[in-house]
């Protein structure tokens, strides 16, 4: 065998010159399915538009379009390259919209078309706008390219139909090598009893293995973990449900946990046995060395599903930038000087308030308050924080979703491991991953349901970005890693994010390795970021503000305050809750007709108290200087909750600041370190080897930031002069100030004149 | 009258305040720098007891006022409720203690952010806190809550004290039977308002505009009380290092530019301001135009102000001029001289054969400018009240073609090759109401809900949107058009300055630097005669007065936007910015009095004051960005997009407990920039231990054990 050959290489880097065969590389397992020549695609730039001929390809992993003069323009820069997706690819999952122009008028496309466009525009998922011109290309081939399009993106297909599978069968003998990247994936017990081990849960809890094979419940991942007392046969009883799972736990010994409640059942008798069984769960969690138990009822009084969906797509359609179609079909003219960039400037004026009435701002706000809520209750009430909903339901269940949310938000606050690369993929393994989002129905990358497509993981990264851009040294990872990561939802060579349970993975992993010889399936982690970045271009993924913490107190002593934390805590909790003497039993009380699915009016949640306790705790946390290595919370008030610029705005050349940005500060960051760090090695050199001081270090990252745009490193190629973007002039009307705009800036003292 | 003192007003109670604790007031993060706290203790370099009553003063600073009446005096805080201290009144500060909480609460506040003084209640107002004092503070002056700012210890020393700190409204309750309201009112009438107390002629100010004494009537009389005081800056005596007033020199900043040249000369035409007494002294104008020419052009410009050169670009020669509408009025008057000029402008730059003549304002507004009469103000009657009736200042101005001169615009058929474009930017007037507006949206709580949409109808952004787009179409002209260009709005000192001073901050450099951006302030803003004195109202208690507008704030506010899109092309930090916009209202500093660079030398300012660039300059490292470096010849443009605009939170929702301080990229910069001075100290050392033992090669060095440990690196 050869060195592992990375498959990645069927990134469209061949000139379409080269015949057919070599354009794929056969072991990816991808495969042609339909192409057009003589395509035009328009490019925005700032003196107007550009055509670049080419041809257009639609294959079972992507559409790619493969221009004649490729070369000239990939060799420009390669500093950021991804290695699966070249920059004029898109995947089908990354497919969002598809629209024709017809006559002038836009269409959305999708079924049996009786006339076929002049021009295809591609709305994707990661907010690119792809305009092909259709003019120049024989019909045959227009009605090939757009049929296989629409179908191979906007109708339903089959799960097993995902390139994932057939790359990964393709790709079997390539030994993707295993990721070193020491992401805990929670697939094994170890892994589980490593994380109870590290935050110290493993005096309260255990890992159950009781789901091995998925025999009691296809929603629970196949190693969990639950209170220690728990017997291993209380959780089939049903099937897992009204079952407690640990999520994690504080260091002073409170633990996250989540619970399904149990179907709602009208027969007496059942409801008797479900109460019973309830109270004898809710026994053993709420006596010692069980924290007094709180819970959060995800499933009302929170956001809504449909809410999320419809915030995202009004807030989606604020950055998909079109072109206005008149221009557009003149383009065959190759540069027009033509005002591209109207709509950019009509909406900028109202911009605020388009942002505000699609609330994406205010969801994540939402969020964001919860999670402090609840870490509030954790870490100053020292309470258990039970969140409760119907979270094995997937299929228009909100709760499960935003349990997921919830708690990975609530740990990344509260855990400064989470902040760190490999911890945040853990957590994402574990709460996503483990805890069974539906990735395959949320980003409806079967697009089996249009109304299932909610970007919930979306909404969560949104929300680190919103702790990472306020809190900058207290993460390892940069927005460009999130971003990136927001990306990867979409590529079908990575199995992470296109199941909706590890059981349907490993069902659809176990049949298949009966006709493969037996041998499983091979599929790759997206945690392996070798296969999409070269190592250069990796190092924007780290954050260099972060500082690691300092060895010395790795919270080993913490551990040992653990066992008192019970007995400290109480005078406290007592303190708070004195006016309330009936606590205990009212809240066991709500908590089983909770879960029982009666529902009452929230006795706790409705309380001043609450908003006092919350109220409390965020203006103390945030009177005091940040510890970046403890406990973390966002700012959420108006001005601080701000637009991801970085994911959203990259593809659009007149938000582009030339040489400026946030890529300003960390190169200049980077730079210094760099120049640190090679003082200090020739330092070390000198003592070591009495002669050096001869060296230079290698720069990594050694482009003036004066040339790099806050684009960087995304959309590089999209404007390189460095014009000015000159807004075109709009204004809004004053209102109730025209009467002064009318006025002369001082219409006395002219005597002097 | 608008202004002053309503006596006696029915009791307004005062608005009850969120009960909640404000928990960073007491933020311990820094030791904060003296006296500039809202609300914690005053942690003074000296470590005096926090119990002294007294305020930390100044040198030239006198306490007037602290009877023992004036002790039992309740601060009602929005914030944190009502506290209970003793006020203290100066005469450059209100101070405001109280030992009731624990770190002491301390307010403190320059008079010369007060606005109006009003009296709340009467003595015969029931209820608690229903008899006091209102004192408001002039729009865009919000203080920092607890300070993190500046990051350095030095900042602990003695200046700190010099920002003035308040909250937008500062309501004190007093004790009806103390008699202390009495005495505190006076007293900060009398030093909040020297200006307007001294209405016959014996404050500082001597050549006080004529306007004013044609006011008078409308004030209410002086204060019995009142003897002539002039405003603090005439009695703070510290004394600097560096003398900031020495800092503009004007020829050498036009040598730096490359001036004089064969087509540009310096003039002392305007040397004892004859020919515009807002002009400063020296002006660059084109070669060929001779002294006597300058005369008649400025006859067709308003108030004299001729086209001059602002801006030179070091290669193309392309230049930005500065100057006011012409006077062409309605019937479309034409000034050869003014056109032979505009040509001459034009000629001095042989790249381009076209010149393009920026109009700060809407073309609208410019249109109404020629056929408005700007008439004559009937003496007394005060620009608030007057307007000219409707008819003359829509149409109609035959009648008066006689006595008024209309302004407009240079049209394109009198003067050839030119371009003129029209900036949409709006006067002061909504300038001023779009600030007000602000404050009411950011003060005292913010709305999480609609904040944006709330954000958006104050139209703030919008302006400044507008002028970041002005400034950038004259950069791009001039950079790449190689065009030179021609500014002006009416008179040539509001809008204009924002547009030439931003322009050249994008074109050159040296203005991004320190001194530099101090250079560009004394030149465009206060040689040029930027009105400070009328926009902002020093001393003065008129305080709706019409001509008060938020002009150079906005500028500042332009600049930070550009800071924020280029974090590493500037060599101040936001902190430096703040500090301007403090003096600009405090009255510490002569630097932003008088109207003029004519009146400041009447008034003798920089013997008889002290320089903001003084107190700056003298402690340099506060000020500057860590993250400089690397872009001194570059071109920015900034992105004059909403969608890169952000609210200012640092400077106009800095008493907000709740808002975010600095970020800390800054500190963890500083932190790098030190320890690459420290291996870069270390390398030179090692370097030359090298070269000497090279030099004396046999001899053998002991290993440098004693250095053994090797720093610790955070990478």
């Amino acid at each position: 065998q050869l060195a592992p050959r990375q498959p990645s290489l069927f990134a469209c880097s061949v000139s379409p010159k080269d015949s057919q065969e070599d354009l794929f590389w056969s072991p990816s397992g991808e495969q042609l399915l339909c192409e057009a020549s003589t395509v035009l695609k328009c490019v925005q730039e700032d003196s107007g538009q550009r055509g670049i001929y080419g041809k257009l390809v639609c294959t079972d992993f992507k559409i790619a379009f493969l221009g004649d003069d490729e070369a000239a323009l990939n060799s420009d820069e390669t500093q950021f390259k991804n290695k699966v997706i070249g920059e004029n690819d898109i995947t089908l999952p990354c497919v969002d919209q598809i629209y024709g122009v017809f006559d002038e008028k836009k269409k959305a496309l999708c079924g049996q078309l009786k006339k076929y466009p002049e021009k295809l525009i591609i709305h994707c998922k990661d907010l690119r706008v792809f305009h092909f011109c259709l003019r120049y290309t024989k019909e045959e081939e227009v009605k090939r390219i757009v049929s296989g399009i629409i179908h191979h993106t906007q109708t339903p297909k089959l799960l097993k139909r995902l390139f994932l599978f057939s790359y990964a069968t393709a790709a079997q003998n390539s030994t993707a090598t295993d990721p070193k990247s020491h992401t805990v994936m929670f697939d094994t017990l170890k892994d589980w009893c490593w994380e109870l081990e590290r935050t110290r849960g493993h005096t309260k809890y255990k890992v159950v293995s009781v789901n091995e094979g998925y025999t009691v419940c296809e929603r629970l991942p196949a190693y969990f973990v639950v209170p220690n007392p728990l017997s291993e046969e209380d959780v089939p009883r049903f099937q897992g449900h009204g079952i407690p799972i640990w999520c994690w736990s504080c260091h002073n010994g409170c633990a996250l946990l989540k619970m399904s409640a149990l179907p709602k059942e009208q027969d007496d008798g059942v409801l008797q046995i479900q109460k019973s069984f309830l109270d004898g769960i809710y026994r053993t969690i709420h006596r010692p060395p069980y924290e007094i138990v709180k819970t959060e009822d995800l499933s009302s009084n929170f956001l809504s599903l449909q809410e999320i969906q419809t915030a995202y797509s009004k807030f989606k359609q604020l950055f998909l930038i079109v072109m206005s179609v008149e221009n557009n079909l003149m383009s065959f003219l190759f540069l027009l000087l033509s005002d591209n960039s109207t709509e950019f400037w009509d909406t900028d004026i109202k911009w605020f308030s388009l942002l505000e009435s699609s609330s994406w701002l205010d969801i994540i706000r939402r969020c964001l308050k919860k999670a402090i809520e609840v870490t509030e209750c954790l870490e100053a009430q020292h309470m258990n924080i039970l969140l409760l909903g119907n979270i094995f339901k997937s299929q228009k269940e909100t709760a499960s979703d935003l349990c997921c949310l919830l708690s990975s938000l609530v740990q990344v606050m509260l855990d400064p491991h989470y902040r760190t690369r490999v911890g945040f993929q853990s957590l994402i393994q574990k709460e996503w991953i483990m805890g069974g989002h539906c990735f395959l129905d949320r980003c409806n990358h079967l697009r089996q349901s249009d109304k299932e497509e909610v970007p919930v993981f979306l909404l969560f990264l949104d929300c680190v970005w919103q702790l990472v851009h306020q809190h900058p040294p207290a993460f390892e990872f940069t927005e460009t890693y999130l971003t990136v990561l927001s990306d990867s939802l979409y590529i079908p060579i990575f199995s992470t994010f296109f199941f909706n349970s590890p059981h349907q993975k490993y069902m659809n992993m176990g049949r298949e390795s009966q006709d493969a010889q037996n041998q499983s399936l091979n599929l790759l982690t997206v945690w392996d970021w070798s296969v999409q970045f070269a190592p250069k271009a990796q190092m924007l993924f780290t954050n260099p503000l972060y500082v690691e913490k300092p060895k010395l107190d790795k919270g080993q002593q913490k551990g040992t305050h653990c066992k008192h934390q019970r007995q400290l805590s109480l005078p406290l909790t007592q303190s708070k809750s004195s006016p309330k003497r009936g606590f205990f039993r009212e809240e066991t009380d709500h908590l089983i007709k909770n879960l029982l699915g009666k529902r009452i009016s929230k006795l706790i949640n409705s309380s001043d108290e609450l908003q006092d306790n919350f109220r409390e705790f965020y203006d103390s946390w945030h009177s005091k200087p940040p510890d970046y290595h403890g406990l973390l919370l966002p700012h959420i008030e108006g001005p601080e909750i701000r637009v991801w610029a970085q994911r959203y705005l990259r593809w659009i050349p007149e938000a582009q600041i030339l040489g400026g940005g946030q890529v300003a500060t960390m190169n200049k960051l980077l730079e210094m370190m760099e120049e640190v760090q090679s003082l200090q090695e020739k330092i070390d050199e000198r003592y070591h080897s009495q002669q050096g001081l001869q060296t230079e270090a290698a720069s990594m990252l050694r482009s003036s930031s004066a040339r790099l745009s806050s684009l960087f490193p995304f959309a590089l190629l999209q404007r390189h002069s460095s014009k000015p973007v000159l807004p075109i002039s709009g204004w809004k009307a004053l209102g109730d100030e025209e009467d002064l705009a009318k006025q002369e800036d001082e219409f006395v003292d002219l005597g002097d004149v | 009258s608008p202004a002053a003192a309503p006596d006696q007003r029915p009791g307004r109670p005062p608005r009850t305040p969120a009960p909640r604790l404000c928990a960073r007031l007491t933020r311990p993060r820094l030791p904060p720098p003296a006296g500039v706290l809202v609300g914690s203790a005053v942690l003074r370099a000296s470590n005096k007891p926090a119990e002294m009553e007294e305020p930390p003063l100044l040198p030239g600073e006198d306490v007037k006022d602290v009877g023992p009446c004036a002790k039992d005096v309740t601060y009602i805080c929005p914030f944190t409720g009502a506290v209970r201290g003793t006020l203290t009144v100066t005469n450059y500060r209100l101070h405001f203690r109280s030992l009731e909480r624990d770190p002491p609460f301390v307010l403190d506040a320059s008079l010369g952010v007060v606005s109006r003084v009003e009296k709340i209640g009467g003595a015969s107002s029931r209820g608690e806190n229903s008899y006091g004092l209102e004192t408001v503070c002039k729009v865009s002056v919000w203080p920092r809550a607890a300070c993190s700012w500046p990051p350095s210890s030095r900042a602990q020393g003695r200046h700190a004290h010099a920002r003035p700190v308040d909250i937008r409204n500062l309501r004190f309750a007093h004790k009806p039977e103390g008699r202390t309201r009495r005495s505190i009112f006076e007293n900060l009438m009398k030093y909040a308002f020297p200006v307007s107390n001294n209405l016959v002629g014996a404050f500082p100010l001597r050549e006080a505009p004529r306007r004013r004494r044609a006011r008078a009537p409308v004030l209410a009389p002086a204060l019995p009380t009142a003897l002539p005081q002039p405003l603090f800056a005439f009695e703070y005596k510290e004394q600097f290092p560096e003398n900031g007033w020495k800092l503009y020199d004007p020829l050498a900043e036009y040598r730096r530019q490359g001036i004089p040249n064969e087509s540009w000369r310096i003039t002392r035409a305007n040397e004892r301001y004859e020919l515009c007494d807002t002009y400063p002294a020296l002006l660059v104008v084109p070669a060929s135009v001779p002294d006597e020419e300058l005369r008649r052009v400025a006859a067709f410009r308003s108030r004299g102000r001729i086209p001059v050169l602002s801006w030179i670009h070091p290669e193309s020669q392309a230049t930005i001029t500065r100057c006011s509408q012409p006077l062409v009025g309605v019937s479309g008057k034409r000034s050869k001289e003014d056109e032979k000029y505009l040509q001459a402008v034009m000629d001095a730059n042989a790249q381009s054969p076209k010149i393009f003549i920026f109009d700060a304002r809407p073309s609208v507004n410019a249109v109404a400018n020629k056929v408005r009469a700007r008439r004559r103000v009937p003496r007394g009657l005060s620009s608030v009240v007057w307007r000219p009736p409707l008819a003359l200042r829509r149409r109609d101005t035959c009648g008066l073609s006689g006595e008024a001169k209309g302004g407009g615009y240079e049209s394109e058929d009198a003067y050839q090759n030119t371009e003129l474009v029209f900036l949409d930017i709006h006067n002061i007037h909504v300038m001023r109401e779009s600030l007000r507006k602000l404050k009411e949206l950011v003060y005292p709580s913010i709305e999480e809900a609609h904040w944006l949409s709330n954000l958006e109808a104050t139209h703030w952004l919008e302006h400044i949107k507008l002028i970041l787009a002005g400034a950038l179409r004259i950069a791009d002209r001039v950079e790449a058009g190689k065009a030179s260009a021609v500014v002006h709005c009416s008179d040539g000192w509001d809008r204009t300055a924002q547009l030439t001073a931003l322009a050249m901050l994008m074109l050159d450099g040296h203005y991004r630097t320190v001194r530099g951006f101090q250079v560009l302030v004394e030149k465009e803003w206060l040689s040029f005669g930027h009105r400070f004195q009328l926009r902002l109202g020093h001393g003065d208690k008129n305080h709706a007065d019409a001509d008060r507008s938020p002009v150079f704030l906005q500028f500042v506010d332009c600049v930070w936007q550009m800071t924020r899109q280029f974090p590493t092309a500037f060599e101040f930090n936001e902190y430096f910015l703040i500090t301007i916009l403090d003096h600009l209202y405090s009255c510490l500093f002569g630097t932003f009095l008088c109207n003029s660079e004519q009146q400041r030398g009447r008034e003798n300012l920089p013997k008889r004051t002290v320089s903001l660039w003084s107190y700056i300059n003298s402690q340099l490292e506060d000020f500057t960005n860590p993250l400089y470096g690397g872009y001194s010849n570059h071109v920015l443009y900034p992105v004059a997009s909403m969608r890169h605009l952000e609210l200012w939170v640092g400077y106009y929702v800095r008493w907000n407990p709740r808002m975010k301080p600095q970020e800390p990229v800054h500190s963890r910069c500083r932190e790098l920039l030190a320890k690459r001075a420290e291996l870069q100290k270390k390398v030179q050392e090692l370097q030359r231990e090298v070269s000497s033992r090279s030099s004396s090669s046999s001899e053998r060095a002991s290993p440098p054990t004693q250095c053994a440990a090797p720093v610790q690196t955070v990478v």
